[in-house]
């Protein structure tokens, strides 16, 4: 296992991916972000947080996708994680959502399919922590904290402190 | 989970409170402006109603299509039912056309239970109701409605005291609540003369009393059931007039309640018999949420059997 991100710069990756949402988008007023459960919901809140410290602070929520998801034959039921909508909506806004990884693109295309059932959002834009490439679809990020090559048969293995007790970004070699 | 929800004793604590976990954040996504989820497409829901019903059937209906899967009715009445087609060659029909899921609802007990367990068909079985037996989702519905009405008892009911007045001799309602609202800790009290207390109620972990005054005012949920004359061949008790007097929920009992306890009733109500029209109309009554919730608390169970892999293994992520 080694790993490639530690706090520090998992720290800094998420900060600078605040201030490249702030320039892209001239400004905070119309941004919502939606991270997706369980990892990107905490980076999510994360971002906000040091978008609070550098402008103003912006609605925050979480958007499960389960029941989107096009693999959901292929495992057991899985649970449902909580959706939490910002009580201004996303109807018009400027959407960020946030996740770990970004592997297949399976995840965002749900994602996709998951917020056109609440809302019509202006645009919707995506950041995450880690992009390890792999895409399945024609999907791609807008603010990457690290690409990170790796095998298919690797996994990238995201721990954040609020849920595995420290920050960290690790490749764990296939099985 | 396992395969089938024949009965509240198919499912552990836990198993419970994942499907009143799912229905909650159900709810949440049913706020938006498109009920509407794809994930049970191309799924076939066989509704088979050989008994009547107007809210477990629609409830059910509505749960699958808002899923997205596709919906069959069948009611014996009109059917090759009212031929004497049996039970057995009704099912293989369903299996030849293609049935994931067949909710049945019927007057035998165990005829839920037959049909999963004959080999006629492959699909899941949900139990809706059969004969005076159980009656599982609507006694998950009715969790989920207290569960929302006492954030206090909302993962465990420990400490909660429900009273259920009425019928429980014949009521598949009361057997499925008394399994599932005691496996999460509740207190339950059964109230009703005594011949409408089954005999076999001493291996239940209940109270029972034949004078609903004595306790109403301790209950935090009372739970009031249908008179169900249908299944009534002797006289259980003099009149109705009598019965109204000692068991029926009317305005004096309803202002004895506690301030925040609620009223519970899975319907179709006698009004005037066991409930009178104050008590089922009054600020307490959370019949209405009942129904509400039964909607999502059927797409929980649904998403739970049909939702993942017909082989529930470990799989890695």
């Amino acid at each position: 296992m080694a790993t490639v991100l530690d706090a520090g710069e998992i720290g800094r990756a998420l900060k600078r991916i605040a201030h490249e949402i702030i320039e892209h988008n001239r400004g905070l007023e119309n941004v919502v972000l939606l991270g997706i459960p369980t990892r990107g919901a905490f980076l999510g809140e994360r971002i906000a947080q040091f978008l609070g410290e550098i402008q103003t602070p912006v609605p925050v929520g979480t958007l499960d996708i389960t029941l989107h998801r096009d693999d959901l034959r292929l495992r057991p039921p899985r649970p449902l994680l909580p959706t939490l909508i910002p009580s201004g909506g996303i109807e018009g806004k400027d959407v960020v959502l946030v996740d770990d990884v970004l592997f297949s693109g399976r995840t965002i295309r749900a994602a996709l399919d998951a917020l056109g059932e609440i809302g019509r959002p202006r645009t919707v834009q995506l950041a995450v922590l880690v992009d390890r490439g792999h895409r399945e679809l024609p999907i791609r990020a807008d603010y990457v904290g690290k690409n990170i090559p790796t095998a298919a048969t690797e996994s990238v293995k995201v721990r954040l402190s609020e849920i595995d007790g420290e920050d960290s970004v690790a490749i764990v070699a296939g099985a | 989970m396992k395969k089938h929800l024949l009965s509240i004793n198919d499912l552990t604590a836990a198993d419970a409170l994942e499907i009143l976990n799912t229905a909650r954040e159900l709810a949440k996504i049913s706020d938006g402006p498109v009920k509407k989820l794809p994930t049970l497409r191309g799924r076939t829901v066989v509704n088979l109603f050989f008994e009547d019903s107007t809210r477990t059937r629609i409830s059910f209906e509505s749960a699958a299509k808002r899923l997205s899967a596709d919906v069959i009715n069948f009611s014996a009445k009109g059917s090759s039912v009212s031929k004497g087609e049996s039970l057995k060659d009704t099912a293989q029909t369903l299996q030849a056309m293609g049935a994931d899921a067949v909710v049945i609802r019927h007057g035998a007990s165990g005829a839920a239970q037959r049909l999963a367990d004959s080999g006629w068909i492959s699909a899941s079985v949900i139990n809706a109701g059969d004969g005076t037996h159980e009656h599982p989702t609507q006694a998950l519905l009715d969790a989920y409605t207290i569960r929302s009405r006492f954030p206090e008892f909302r993962e465990s009911f420990d400490g909660l005291k429900v009273g259920i007045v009425g019928d429980i001799l014949h009521s598949r309602v009361a057997r499925s609540n008394v399994l599932l609202l005691t496996k999460l800790g509740a207190h339950v009290t059964l109230i009703a003369p005594p011949t409408l207390i089954p005999v076999g109620v001493t291996d239940w972990k209940v109270d029972v009393s034949y004078n609903l005054d004595s306790i109403i005012n301790s209950v935090d949920v009372l739970m009031v059931l249908r008179v169900q004359s249908e299944r009534m061949a002797d006289s259980f008790f003099p009149s109705e007039r009598e019965y109204s007097r000692g068991y029926g929920l009317d305005l004096a009992r309803l202002n004895s309640l506690k301030e925040n306890a609620i009223v519970m009733h899975p319907g179709p109500m006698n009004r005037g018999l066991e409930i009178s029209a104050e008590s089922a109309d009054s600020h307490k009554s959370v019949v209405l949420a009942q129904v509400s919730n039964g909607v999502l608390v059927r797409m929980a169970v649904l998403y739970q059997l049909l939702g993942g892999a017909a082989l529930a293994g470990e799989v890695s992520v």
